[in-house]
């Protein structure tokens, strides 16, 4: 992270608990961001042909813009000199605040696809509205990723098309995934006390009210990807309190290894 | 995966076929060649064309061709076709003064 991270372009709007909780709302959605573009960067070099290497990491690094606008602005806001650095690279995992899905591992690239759409379906609606958020410097940073996410999905979404619509085992595989990272999506639309109080506040987005555009969205893609929509049964949680999957540990070994091992380094 | 499967698909490794790439740097400029992508079907080719040739910013419109679509002149004329033009000066634009407030030429 070596280029300049956009800053702020006015006063905070919020002070108090409530710029406490919207230091936490800023840092979570950056942690998503993070952790999934992490998870896409494993694809450098390995990727199925070069032009999806191209993809995958392109999308990584929109993923990375928008970690550091957030966490940029929960520096600021918090006052007490954190830089983007220090909160990618030097907390511990219980301080990661990212849905599951994200952490979830690529096992093959009908899963990478799958998570990704099943993540960009809820991110563009989310960050549409987020657009219109009351405090300028977050509608900012959303009107920006709204561009990005679109595209993201659009990606994503051909893949699911191809691989459901494909071939036996690329049928096959996909619909392993998407049944595999299911119980995962319940998490995205889990509205917590921090959610509250940004909605009350007119900064963040009410998480429920994007279950039915998600949905439509889901369901047109499956049925012309030509999948089976899994039931909505026990949905898994965690990632918004810190609790984890087994995956997070080595995400964050390989991620902060550089910063642990030559601390302040930089490149 | 059958052969049977990649036929009707196209998602077989080998069998992706190439395009190529014109990129439009802004309005008021052609489309202009930039190179070639390896994709499963034209969609696709247009995702990919995206990725590899507009990342920094370089274009406005991307069109896509079947590589295959494209036919070619025969190195073999180039003869016949080319060297002819060079002793026809006449032809050439450069009797004229171009004024310094016209642009892409």
């Amino acid at each position: 992270m070596n280029a300049t991270a956009p800053v702020s372009t006015s006063a905070p709007v919020v002070s108090g608990p409530d710029r406490d909780a919207l230091v936490q709302y800023l840092i979570r959605l950056g942690d998503d961001a993070l952790i999934l573009s992490h998870r896409l960067a494993e694809w450098c070099a390995k990727a199925p042909e070069l032009e999806e290497d191209l993809a995958l990491t392109n999308i990584a690094l929109d993923l990375v813009g928008q970690t550091r606008s957030f966490y940029t602005y929960a520096g600021e806001l918090e006052g007490k000199g954190r830089t983007e650095d220090d909160i990618a690279f030097l907390r511990e995992e219980r301080d990661y605040r990212n849905v599951l899905l994200v952490e979830q591992p690529n096992e093959d690239f009908a899963h990478a696809m799958a998570r990704q759409f099943l993540f960009d379906a809820m991110s563009l609606p989310f960050f549409e509205a987020l657009s219109n958020s009351k405090d300028p410097t977050v509608a900012g940073i959303a009107q920006k990723a709204v561009k990005e996410v679109r595209y993201h999905l659009r990606h994503a979404a051909e893949w699911v098309i191809r691989l459901g619509d494909g071939t036996e085992e690329s049928h096959r595989r996909m619909q392993a995934a998407i049944d595999e990272l299911w119980p995962y999506t319940g998490e995205l639309f889990a509205m917590d006390d921090i959610d509250r109080r940004m909605v009350a506040l007119g900064i963040g987005v009410d998480l429920e009210s994007l279950r039915e555009p998600w949905s439509r969205t889901v369901d047109e893609v499956l049925s012309e990807a030509t999948l089976t929509r899994p039931a909505d049964g026990w949905m898994q949680s965690g990632g918004r309190s810190g609790r984890h999957s087994e995956y997070m540990g080595y995400i964050l070994a390989e991620l902060q290894y550089m910063q642990r091992a030559y601390p302040n380094m930089k490149w | 995966m059958s052969d049977r499967n990649s036929e009707n698909t196209g998602l077989s490794r080998k069998e992706w076929p190439l395009y190529e790439v014109f990129v439009r740097s802004r309005n008021g400029l052609s489309h202009k060649h930039v190179g070639s992508v390896h994709a499963p079907d034209p969609e696709m080719a247009l995702i990919n064309a995206r990725d590899a040739y507009t990342r920094r910013g370089e274009g406005v419109s991307i069109w896509v061709v079947p590589s295959a679509a494209i036919v070619a002149s025969d190195p073999a004329d180039k003869e016949s076709f080319f060297e002819p033009l060079a002793e026809k000066i006449y032809r050439h634009p450069t009797f004229y003064e171009i004024p310094e407030e016209v642009k892409n030429i």
